[in-house]
């Protein structure tokens, strides 16, 4: 089944999205981490750049294939997670912890197509 | 609707995820591929293969029938003795790349792709000389158990005496009751062995053997380890690494291409390619920069656009990113470097020494 927090929003491109203050810290969601299997790589943007909602910002590959990352608003990278850069592991076995992806600082306030648990439970059907 | 082993059930049961393969549904992975890789690597690894085809040729023509097609020699062989071969077109690229396992001169089985099955065997009836082909993939089903540990996994369920069965021999006999070609090939690397069976007895030899081996750490292994394990090789896949636009000269299989034999289909082509010079090579690589190469992704030199990555992976084994790729002769030199454009932007890599890795 997997496991999807109340307190977060969801993309229907399987990230989740926390607001810290005027900030959102971004992962990928315990579904995602199964289907992409064991993360080996992760490549994450420079602090400083720019991405756009529904548009890939980085990539989580396992031994069989590079899936993209898709930002889930608009908004510039403040910080990301460099630990994942020596032990991605942590993209399975904490997705909404140790395993956050980056910070972002939205340039766009539009956050209507996050979903909120309930409807991305129902996504995954 | 994809095609079905008869393990499929027995799959699924495992908790296996499936994917669509060559058409067929087959296993990526039962509980992680790293964790199959390494069972592999020390200990044990069954999987089922029942997907690959198997064509034979039956009568007094067979030899020289598979031989004109084959450019390998299969002549030089012993019954019993089991051959990689490149099947090509007139051009010399890959129609195939196959194992061709010679019972007699009257009698050959040639074990094919799956995904090239019906393509093969149409080339085939076409091209062959004086025999007849017939496709009896559906009469077979096949298990390869790889590892340290299979022989002595294997030991336990037959009567065979294994060590008697040098790599890339073979013969026939009971395993677990159940008859079987007892075939000392794979493509992981490992020692091991391909049992080729009757697919209605294919489920009660693969519960033998995971039960036979549980205490030797013998894992069920899916399509996600069989292709780590074969890049770390630079063992070609069909479709990745070698296809109908690539001679085995350029892929770096000049080993199995025997010039001083009788006529094959495609011999013409490769002599001339080889007075004129091989102008790319198949090179296996590591990435020294961040990142892992994928099939199709770009090889650059000085910026422009010279080969590309035909797979890549990050060796479980070898604990490094590694990668293989046709770049041209000039840059193929174990040393010579190049970059690799992964989402955009270049990373380093260096020609290495294949295979990848190499037991310790």
């Amino acid at each position: 089944m997997g496991n999807y927090p109340g307190s977060l929003k969801y993309t229907k491109d399987h990230e989740w999205a926390r607001a810290e203050g005027s900030r959102y810290v971004i992962g990928i969601t315990d579904h995602a981490q199964a289907e992409l299997g064991e993360v080996v790589f992760v490549d994450l943007p420079e602090v400083g750049k720019q991405v756009t909602a529904g548009k890939p910002f980085g990539a989580a590959e396992s031994t069989k294939a590079a899936s993209d990352l898709f930002a889930p608003v608009t908004g510039k990278v403040v910080k990301a997670n460099e630990a994942l850069k020596a032990d991605p592991s942590a993209l399975n076995s904490d997705p909404y912890g140790a395993g956050w992806l980056v910070e972002l600082e939205p340039t766009d306030g539009d956050t209507s197509h996050l979903m909120d648990a309930d409807s991305y439970v129902k996504l995954l059907g | 609707m994809s095609r079905q082993t008869p393990l499929n059930a027995a799959h699924r049961k495992l908790g296996a995820r499936m994917v669509d393969f060559a058409g067929w549904d087959m296993p990526v992975q039962y509980t992680s591929v790293i964790a199959e890789h390494e069972a592999v690597r020390t200990a044990a690894g069954l999987f089922d293969v029942s997907h690959m085809g198997e064509i034979e040729f039956h009568g007094p023509g067979a030899l020289a029938a598979v031989n004109g097609l084959l450019t390998n020699d299969l002549s030089r062989c012993a019954d019993g003795q089991a051959l990689y071969a490149g099947l090509l077109n007139d051009e010399g690229g890959f129609v195939d790349d196959v194992v061709a396992y010679r019972f007699s001169a009257e009698r050959i089985l040639v074990c094919v792709n799956a995904s090239n099955r019906e393509k093969d065997f149409a080339w085939m009836t076409a091209r062959a000389r004086g025999c007849t082909p017939v496709d009896r993939s559906d009469e077979f089903a096949q298990l390869a158990l790889q590892g340290p540990k299979a022989a002595a996994i294997l030991q336990r369920l037959t009567p065979v005496q294994l060590s008697g069965v040098g790599t890339y021999r073979f013969t026939e006999g009971a395993v677990a009751g159940v008859d079987c070609i007892i075939a000392r090939t794979g493509y992981t690397g490992e020692d091991g062995f391909e049992l080729y069976c009757a697919p209605v007895r294919a489920e009660a030899l693969w519960n033998a053997l995971l039960a036979a081996g549980a205490a030797n750490g013998l894992k069920p292994a899916g399509l996600g380890a069989r292709d780590s394990l074969r890049t770390e090789m630079k063992y070609a896949l069909y479709g990745n690494d070698i296809d109908d636009a690539h001679t085995p000269l350029e892929a770096g299989l000049g080993w199995i291409v025997k010039l001083d034999k009788q006529d094959f289909v495609g011999k013409a082509a490769l002599e001339r390619q080889k007075a004129a010079g091989v102008p790319r090579r198949l090179v296996g690589f590591e990435l020294t920069g961040a990142g892992i190469a994928r099939h199709g992704y770009p090889v650059l030199k000085d910026g422009q656009r010279v080969g590309e990555v035909t797979s890549g992976t990050l060796g479980p084994s070898v604990k490094k990113a590694i990668g293989i790729g046709y770049v041209p002769a000039a840059h193929s030199a174990e040393g010579s470097t190049f970059d690799v454009e992964i989402r955009g932007r270049p990373v380093a890599a260096r020609v290495v020494k294949t295979p990848f890795w190499k037991r310790g």
